[in-house]
């Protein structure tokens, strides 16, 4: 039985408009999602879409060394695209096009590759059908029905491979037979079979092969191995920069604000629920699904993706959406108590291999349920009052600011006399145990001889928890009053031991059109050490000191390396790490304005954080962040540690070194 | 029909200090805020117009100029209306001149429609005399209902509304005719928090201004010449100066220690 053209033609055909439509009704649906420019920069881009997929950079890291069997079957599937397009041509033209008509050394050392790579495919799809039986990993749904059709599709193509070519080979009618050494392997088990049984299995495996494929492609755009077809473009249209600030929305009448609808994420939002292969990874790294809190990253993009796939084709033809984006308790819908959950720790968009960025999203849909439905967590009601009415979160009146500096001699900012703006930041001015941090940077900024000078009961908050909550109204108010006093006073230079200070006045304020240089007290730190204007002893022997990363010091911002650096100055060693650190670093939990909120569900972050730090058997915990001080601080104490074990700031163990 | 809120503007009380020369309040640079009991009773009118339909809420206050931005709020919120009531001529009213020009208000507002509440904050934060509200409700002839923790039910055709009324170690529940003026406790809710669109939206809207052009009071009744009290002077008591002990213990055992010995040394307890 020869593989009848007309009819291989009109399966094709059928096949590929098939195929075509099913990604036209997907897609389609992307573009309802609002505009955003992704397209700049072009060169870096196209680098970028070649080098995470094909160098499989992305999949590959330490933390999950099976990404490795995925890096295998990309590379396969990259040598059997080539195998079974050349497949397809052949079967509508076989008197024009085959690679059996390339002389031999081409056409040999194909066949080669193809066999090779088809058996290691072969291999590897086997590895992932046992792990998901034997050792399912935690942060995935293992055994979904979805996963285990897209395994058997590729072991179904690569055994009707070997079934045709073990037929060629046994009739004798495959001239690379020498070079086939899986075929032949598998020919030998036909050796039984009469001439004209191997010419019928030889077409009975070429249509099992062809039609296996061509359900492939048509299984695709409606399994979560969508992403094969989109996860090379997310490539390209990933943020180019770090993700650490928020879109600004222009507060005019008639405008909506927020997410709230499936249709008002961006497309890019929408193209990311479908480039999620849910592998799981921002799960595994977040800190509320960590702590058994309902918010798993990995459902988030989930949800998104159902809505849109059941509201989209309503929007798009102009009905009414039939499920709530935000609220419900379905597929597809996100409960507000999980969008109140997130951190905005960025470990999700740190680990995901197709640059899916899922906080931004959750931020968004905070905006929709605070400016648009003034709907949030009742102790947030106090929060937003205080900072609308005083500036801080506490509401405590301003004239404190300058509590800190009652027993030193502080000079106020002046354009002119005084270099930098020492902006203390909410935490370290009214905070009793940051306070302490404020003393010793002071400390080490006059020993250095920097010039600075502080607003004192000016200073504003910067904003940082009313953005990450979604209040971008009140941000962008605090934010313009802000510049309108670092404008006339002449502030350009900032010094902030906060890195929610920093990163805000840095990345976020900067899409104020204001220029400002602003450095974390850590980096400054280094920096002063490193140009000798520190003058350090070994300070006095703190003990066993584990380092905390700050999110927004180092995800955020990339400073991983000057804290430990400088410590490393000042107590004379680098110091231990904990089981998470830099780019994985665990939040402490009190980012994304959590600092403010109530621990409702699950175990605190701050106490799982607290636990992990414990393990090393510290003395003394190193951090660089007022809220991660706080949160060690307390979690400290509910795991009855603090006696044992101390918390300071790095400015705290620098100062200690001064001569 | 009208809800009628009354509203006054107050400065940050803890960012208030007294001039110890000429006794006065240093306002200069102070932030103003609505009174916080008055978000609550803001708040409850709003309650009472989304549980009862068919009533408008309309936000009053007497004050200078710039109350309006606090008036605004107040449409942020919800409100239906907003007015103010700002003349030179009211100026340092104590709280019978500010009650007469706020019943006077209010019964202007009765005249175009019919008023079946006005609620008021327990008392204001800078004043604390708890008598404004009374004030109105004794001028206008209304039900008087003071220190309300819950409104338990309106009855509209019937023209009754029944409270509840917390008083020292016990609550009263108490029905009264309409229209009453109820001042209520921060207990009876929690204030609301503006969307966007209702901030933009109160941007917009006008605030209705009328002074006593519109009011016609006799000028002897309102204001400062109107008063009954006058502030003679404002001064902070004499505090014996406090001290913080131990700043920044973090061991509950150690600090208790340090108190007790504190304590013990000041003869204030005894071994």
């Amino acid at each position: 039985m020869l593989p009848s053209i007309m009819l291989f033609a009109v399966v094709f055909v059928a096949a590929i408009a098939l195929f075509g439509w099913s990604c036209f009704k997907r897609f389609r649906l992307v573009a309802l999602g609002r505009a955003e420019n992704r397209c700049d920069n072009v060169g870096k881009r196209i680098w970028s879409m070649l080098l995470y997929p094909f160098t499989q950079l992305c999949t590959i890291t330490w933390r999950y060394p099976f990404g490795f069997n995925h890096a295998v079957l990309f590379w396969c599937f990259i040598v059997l695209l080539i195998a079974n397009a050349e497949f397809l041509l052949n079967g509508l033209f076989p008197a024009y096009i085959s690679i059996s008509y390339l002389p031999d050394g081409a056409y040999f050392t194909l066949a080669f590759i193809f066999d090779i790579v088809s058996i290691i495919a072969l291999l590897a799809v086997l590895l992932a059908v046992i792990r998901r039986l034997a050792f399912p990993p935690a942060n995935i749904v293992a055994r979904s029905r979805d996963a285990f059709v897209i395994l058997s599709l590729i072991a179904g193509l690569m055994i009707a491979f070997f079934g045709m070519h073990a037929s060629h080979i046994a009739h004798g009618t495959e001239r690379a037979a020498a070079y086939m050494p899986v075929s032949s392997l598998v020919a030998g088990w036909f050796s039984g079979v009469s001439a004209e049984g191997l010419v019928v299995s030889a077409g009975v495996f070429w249509w099992i092969h062809a039609i296996v494929l061509l359900s492939f492609l048509n299984y695709l755009p409606y399994s979560k191995h969508i992403h094969i077809l989109t996860a090379i473009p997310s490539c390209f249209v990933r943020s180019l920069e770090k993700i650490n600030s928020q879109t600004r929305e222009e507060f005019k009448k008639g405008n909506v604000f927020g997410v709230g609808q499936v249709e008002r994420f961006t497309w890019k939002d929408l193209l990311d629920s479908y480039s999620c292969t849910e592998c799981g990874r921002c799960s595994d790294v977040c800190p509320a699904t960590f702590t058994g809190k309902p918010l798993n990253p990995r459902l988030v993009i989930h949800d998104i993706k159902a809505n849109l796939l059941k509201n989209g084709p309503l929007v798009a033809s102009n009905r009414e959406a039939v499920l709530p984006l935000i609220g419900g308790d379905v597929e597809g819908s996100i409960s507000e108590e999980v969008i109140w959950e997130c951190t905005t720790c960025g470990a999700c968009v740190e680990v995901c291999p197709v640059f899916i960025e899922h906080f931004p999203k959750i931020i968004d849909m905070r905006r929709d349920l605070v400016e648009m439905h003034a709907r949030f967590p009742e102790e947030l009601l106090g929060f937003f009052e205080n900072m609308e009415q005083r500036s801080n979160p506490w509401g405590i009146a301003p004239a404190e600011r300058t509590k800190w500096a009652a027993e030193i001699d502080v000079k106020p900012f002046e354009a002119g006399k005084t270099e930098y703006l020492f902006f203390v930041g909410c935490a370290g001015a009214f905070d009793a145990r940051n306070r302490r941090t404020t003393l010793a940077l002071a400390k080490i900024l006059d020993a250095a001889g920097v010039s600075w000078g502080i607003l004192g009961k000016d200073e504003l908050c910067c904003g940082d928890s009313l953005r990450r909550l979604g209040n971008e109204f009140v941000f962008e108010r605090i934010v313009k009053e802000n510049i309108k006093m670092f404008t006339e006073r002449g502030v350009n230079k900032i010094i902030s031991h906060c890195p929610h200070c920093y990163s805000t006045l840095k990345n976020d304020y900067d899409q104020y059109d204001v220029e400002l240089e602003v450095i974390h007290h850590t980096e400054l730190i280094n920096n002063l050490i490193g140009e000798g204007k520190l003058n350090l002893d070994r300070a006095e022997d703190l003990g066993k000191m584990v380092f905390h990363d700050s999110c927004y010091l180092g995800r955020h911002n990339d400073i991983y390396e000057a804290p430990r650096k400088a410590l490393v100055s000042a107590i004379g060693h680098a110091p231990t790490e904990m089981k998470r650190h830099h780019k994985i670093g665990f939040c402490c939990g009190a980012g994304g304005g959590r600092m403010w909120m109530k621990n409702r569900v699950g175990k605190r972050i701050d106490m799982a954080r607290v636990e992990e730090a414990l393990k090393e058997d510290p003395e003394t915990i190193c951090v660089c962040c007022p809220y991660c001080m706080t949160m060690f601080v307390d979690g400290l104490k509910d795991e009855n540690a603090d006696d044992r074990v101390q918390v300071l700031d790095l400015a705290e163990i620098v100062v200690r070194a001064l001569k | 029909m009208y809800i009628v809120c009354c509203i006054k503007q107050v400065p940050d009380t803890t960012q208030v200090k007294i001039d110890p020369v000429t006794g006065t309040l240093v306002r200069e640079g102070v932030p103003f805020i609505m009174n916080p009991f008055d978000t609550h009773a803001l708040e409850e009118s709003l309650r009472i117009k989304d549980r009862y339909g068919l009533l408008r809420v309309v936000a009053i206050s007497m004050g200078p100029p710039d109350t309006e931005v606090t008036l605004r709020k107040t449409i942020s919120l919800g409100a239906d209306e907003a007015v103010l009531l700002s003349d030179r001529a009211f100026g340092g009213a104590d709280t019978l001149a500010t009650s007469i020009v706020l019943a006077e208000a209010i019964k202007r507002l009765a005249e175009q429609e019919e008023v079946a509440l006005v609620l008021c904050g327990r008392q204001t934060i800078d004043g604390d005399t708890a008598q404004v509200g009374p004030g109105i409700a004794t001028r206008l002839g209304y039900s008087q209902l003071t220190m309300v923790d819950r409104i338990e039910g309106i009855d509209l055709p019937a023209r009754k509304v029944r409270v509840r009324r917390k008083l020292e170690g016990r609550h009263e529940i108490v029905e009264a005719p309409l229209p009453a003026m109820i001042s209520v406790l921060r207990e009876v809710n929690t204030p609301r928090y503006p969307t966007v669109p209702m901030r933009l939206m109160a941007e917009d809207t006008a605030v209705v201004l009328w002074d006593n052009k519109v009011l016609k009071l006799d000028e002897e009744t309102i204001g400062l010449k109107g008063s009954a009290t006058q502030v003679r002077r404002i001064f902070s008591p004499e505090r014996a100066k406090g001290e913080i002990l131990g700043d920044g213990i973090g061991n509950p055992e150690e600090a208790a220690h340090l108190l007790l010995d504190k304590l013990i040394e000041r003869d204030i307890i005894s071994l």
